[in-house]
């Protein structure tokens, strides 16, 4: 069974001709309606749903995914409607049915597993209360529902289920709410699971666990399974088909492996080139290829035997990353950044008083080479922040100690200290957070020159202009404020703001992690080109391993507080020597799909 | 939860197969892919250079000046500024020129709402009335966000000892209820021999800063871990000035609303103090000496109890309204992201 343009359903040539569609959208139209008048959110969705089938729905934020998925279940916003179009689950048109039917089918028809793992389980209620509380909502709540919480809990990979129905949301980890939110998503056994972005908020390794449980869960008892998500690859790697969409439009819909090695629309094409989940090469620029072209070329002729052969090239990946001499300018290949021993210990209070030590940071040391980017990876929790504080000397080291340039950092203070401010900036992670809201966006990159005494106001603004070009933001953006940009573009101003000093060390702590896949790679693109021209060095913090291919010479894996692995990219990606990168590296979701 | 085994950090249950393949279904799926005409793509994160240029604040007007419960609010309180600043232009009448054959008259023509019983004209003292209570709202509201202000703002950006002493220290003023603490503060023999506006005003500083200090520490303790501060700070800038800088003008907002409805409590208080006797002179009009003056007559003569309270209600209530109609304009969670 499958969808065609008109959306209506042509019989598949499958051999179980006598399955229905379980969910049928049809020519799909959502409109919110606004300050500003009505907006169309979705139209022309279109999607089918085979019994004991995996939809994924990708899309960049705002393209209307999950208001399409919401719309099946009749959870749209209170000022959203279907304005067109038809939903059909088994056979029953729901579009426009009573609130009453929706009611009795969420839950044991439709159920649902929500985004945002900390905020959507009510803090105040056991968890397994939450769990009964859906049993009973849809009549299952047959006397003996404690031993069907538990069975429920430990089905979703609770282990001593019984206990943790007696524990609060807050005594849980991220993975476990998720795991909790599953166990009520499918405790009424609905046909059709709706999962929106499951697994965003979660590490990488938990994410995996998580979906991998989800899969033979839903497997074992034939459920559907709507899955939203922003990642390609994941959609590729969890779903039988995958649905585009572009704009509250879907662009392109298919078989995964299909859609992922044969894009035929230009936005799933630019969706697969950019995803850094599927890449595996190091950014560079064009005139940097050309250069490695060259270099390639003289290679070839000398030892004919080292070419492609070397490199069993995948789809679109270029050679080996270049090394780290042939991308920077000579005699700057010297040590900027040595940082030995490095310790960070934080007093945790206790109760009455007691208070207990708390390693962060546990005895680290790297070393980053001028203009060569050193990636710290690690998860939630690892102490890679941490560390890119220290560096910032915004926080003092408990022990161990940071050279830059040969200076120690810490011990800075006054005249010399403010003069390493000028040499090393920071981009953080939230783009909504770095900008001073009540700025508008000229003080906020004139801001740093101001607080240097750089030149006279004209110069200034002459200065500003220069950097918004840099990263590629017309002038005009100059009198907006950050509430008026997106994501993307607040971080190429914090971007902006950081080079305003030309400095030597740019430390990105998650710097692009909030952002869309194609954004993403807009800015990584950004920040290498940047890196080639001024010759930066960046230390890249990061949860991301997938990003560390694209932008990296050196990473440091953290786990604990600790360095467990350091080397160059290609080594730890092609050779990793801990079960711990491993783990990570396994993780990437659809890594293994395209080469 | 680290004495916990969950299933994230069970070592056991790290087992990690090579390489996954992705599904395939058994049945037909056909590649569905929709002309380009339909949505031409656009260029990845363009910067929309049509609208205009909004701030926060230009923003906040925007939503304000489509409100009604803001314009009702504001126009009335336009009303009674200018009533205060030129009484004269809304009352011929002087209200000091009192003859006692007129006492507790009805209205009549020239004297809308009759006399009191010294014979002065209502309408005319209810007008004068307004710059003495006007004066103690705003003059308060100043004082108390300058000190509670600076409090809360030292308090909620260094924390600390700081924070301990001067939040404690405003939990003691905030134990004591502000009329009280002013009725206290106004038999001290150098309140009480020198009535006038400002021993009032200092009276309702004293007790009415903790408010303000409150608001503004919880309003700074949000903001100051804010990563633009902390970029602010990576430039350069030492902590002080980001304070001033960042931290103070992104906490205004909360601030401004709670302060523009206490104006409206402190006018209030200020009559309170002045009905019981202890706030403005009785050589001074406002609106709580009248009201304390007609208060034996009540039962003969209400109007002229009616009229001084009825234009405080006022008064109050549009100061109220327009805190609502701030809050509304500026809830930073209302902000478009």
């Amino acid at each position: 069974m499958s969808i065609n343009g008109k959306g209506t359903p042509v019989n598949s040539r499958s051999s179980r001709n006598d399955d229905a569609p379980l969910l049928e959208i049809r020519d799909l139209a959502i409109t919110f309606d606004t300050q500003n008048g009505p907006v169309n959110a979705v139209r022309n969705a279109h999607l089918t749903i085979m019994p004991g089938e995996t939809v994924a729905i990708v899309g960049e934020s705002g393209s209307g995914k999950s208001t399409t998925a919401l719309a099946a279940i009749g959870l749209l916003p209170s000022n959203g409607r279907v304005s067109g179009g038809q939903i059909i689950f088994d056979g029953e048109d729901i579009t426009n049915v009573s609130e009453k039917r929706i009611i009795e089918l969420r839950g044991n028809s439709i159920g649902m597993v929500p985004q945002d793992p900390m905020s959507n389980l009510n803090p105040v209620w056991k968890i397994g209360f939450q769990v009964k509380e859906t049993l009973k909502a849809n009549g299952l709540d047959d006397g003996n529902s404690k031993a069907r919480v538990a069975e429920v809990l430990s089905e979703a990979g609770l282990p001593d289920a019984e206990a943790r129905a007696k524990q609060y949301p807050h005594e849980f980890s991220g993975g476990m709410r998720q795991r909790a939110l599953i166990a009520i998503g499918l405790a009424c056994r609905p046909r059709l699971l709706i999962a929106d972005e499951p697994t965003s908020a979660l590490d990488v390794t938990v994410q995996r666990q998580i979906l991998d449980h989800l899969d033979r869960m839903t497997t074992e008892l034939g459920t559907a399974v709507l899955l939203i998500t922003h990642d390609l690859g994941l959609a590729a790697e969890r779903a039988e088909k995958v649905v585009v969409m572009y704009k509250g439009q879907v662009v392109e819909s298919g078989p995964a492996l299909e859609i992922l090695r044969n894009p035929k629309h230009p936005y799933t094409q630019r969706l697969v080139n950019s995803a850094p989940s599927l890449s595996s090469r190091r950014l560079q620029s064009q005139k940097a290829k050309d250069v490695l072209a060259a270099a390639v070329e003289d290679i070839e002729e000398s030892t004919p035997d080292v070419g492609d052969g070397a490199h069993p090239a995948p789809v679109h990946v270029s050679h080996a990353t270049p090394s780290s001499e042939a991308r920077k300018p000579a005699g700057k290949g010297d040590t900027i950044l040595e940082v030995k021993n490095l310790t960070k210990e934080f007093k945790l209070r206790g109760a009455l008083g007691k208070s207990s030590q708390f390693k962060a940071v546990d005895d680290v040391s790297f070393t980053v080479k001028r203009g060569s980017t050193m990636a710290i990876v690690g998860e939630s929790g690892s102490g890679k922040s941490t560390v890119a504080q220290m560096a910032l000397s915004l926080l003092a080291p408990t022990e161990g100690s940071i050279l830059f340039d040969g200076v120690e950092v810490n011990t800075l203070k006054g005249k010399a200290l403010f003069d390493f401010r000028r040499r090393v900036q920071p981009i953080f992670q939230d783009p909504y957070g770095s900008l001073d809201p009540m700025f508008n966006i000229y003080r906020t990159i004139e801001e740093p020159l101001k607080i240097h005494k750089i030149g006279d106001s004209k110069s200034r603004e002459k200065k500003v202009r220069e950097l918004l070009d840099q990263v590629s933001m017309p002038a005009a953006t100059m009198h907006r404020y950050p509430n008026e940009l997106s994501g993307g573009q607040r971080q190429r101003i914090a971007i902006a703001r950081a080079l305003a000093l030309n400095p030597d060390v740019i430390i990105c702590d998650e710097a692009v992690s909030a952002l869309d896949v194609l954004v993403q790679a807009q800015v990584l693109n950004l920040l290498n080109e940047l890196q080639e021209d001024l010759g930066l060095t960046y230390l890249f913090i990061t949860h991301d391993l997938a990003v560390v291919r694209q932008i990296a010479d050196q990473v440091c894996v953290m786990q604990n507080g600790r360095i467990v692995e350091a080397a160059s990219t290609d080594e730890v990606f092609n050779n990793p020597k801990q079960t711990y990168t491993q783990d990570l590296l396994n993780a990437i979701p659809g890594a293994t799909l395209l080469v | 939860m680290s004495e916990n085994l969950t299933p994230e950090n069970d070592p056991a249950a790290r087992v990690t197969p090579a390489s996954r393949q992705g599904k395939t279904s058994t049945r037909f799926i056909e590649h569905f892919v929709a002309p380009l005409e339909e949505t031409p793509l656009a260029a990845v994160d363009k910067v929309d250079e049509e609208a205009a240029p909004l701030s926060l604040w230009a923003d906040a007007w925007r939503n304000l000046r489509k409100q009604p419960l803001f314009i009702i609010s504001a126009l009335l309180i336009i009303l009674v500024v200018v009533v205060a600043v030129v009484p004269q232009w809304f009352a011929s009448v002087d209200p000091t020129s009192c003859t006692l054959d007129d006492s507790a008259e009805g209205a009549r023509a020239g004297h809308p709402l009759g006399f009191t019983l010294q014979g002065c004209d209502v309408y005319a003292r209810v007008i004068y009335g307004t710059r003495a209570s006007l004066m103690v709202g705003i003059f308060t509201t100043l004082g108390v966000l300058v000190i509670g202000g600076i409090m809360g703002a030292l308090a909620g950006y260094y924390g600390g000892w700081l924070d301990t002493i001067l939040a404690r220290l405003g939990d003691i003023f905030f134990a004591l209820p502000l009329i009280l603490g002013a009725i206290v503060i106004n038999q001290l023999p150098a309140f009480r021999d020198n009535r006038s506006v400002w021993t009032v005003v200092v009276a309702l500083v004293a007790f009415g800063w903790p408010q303000i200090a409150r608001i503004t520490r919880g309003a700074v303790l949000e903001n100051r871990n804010a990563d633009f501060v902390t970029a602010s700070k990576a430039l350069g800038l030492t902590p002080f000035r980001a304070l001033v800088k960042h931290v103070i003008p992104n906490s205004l907002a909360p601030i401004i609303v709670v302060a523009s409805i206490s104006l409206g409590t402190f006018i209030v208080a200020e009559a309170t103090l002045s009905f019981l006797g202890l706030g403005l002179p009785q050589s001074v009009m406002s609106w709580g000496n009248d009201i304390a003056a007609a208060q034996p007559q009540v039962r003969n003569n209400p109007g002229v109890l009616l009229w001084p309270a009825v234009a405080l209600s006022i008064t109050v209530l549009s100061f109220i309204m327009l805190g609502d109609a701030l809050r509304d304009a500026l809830d930073p969670k209302a902000r478009k992201r």
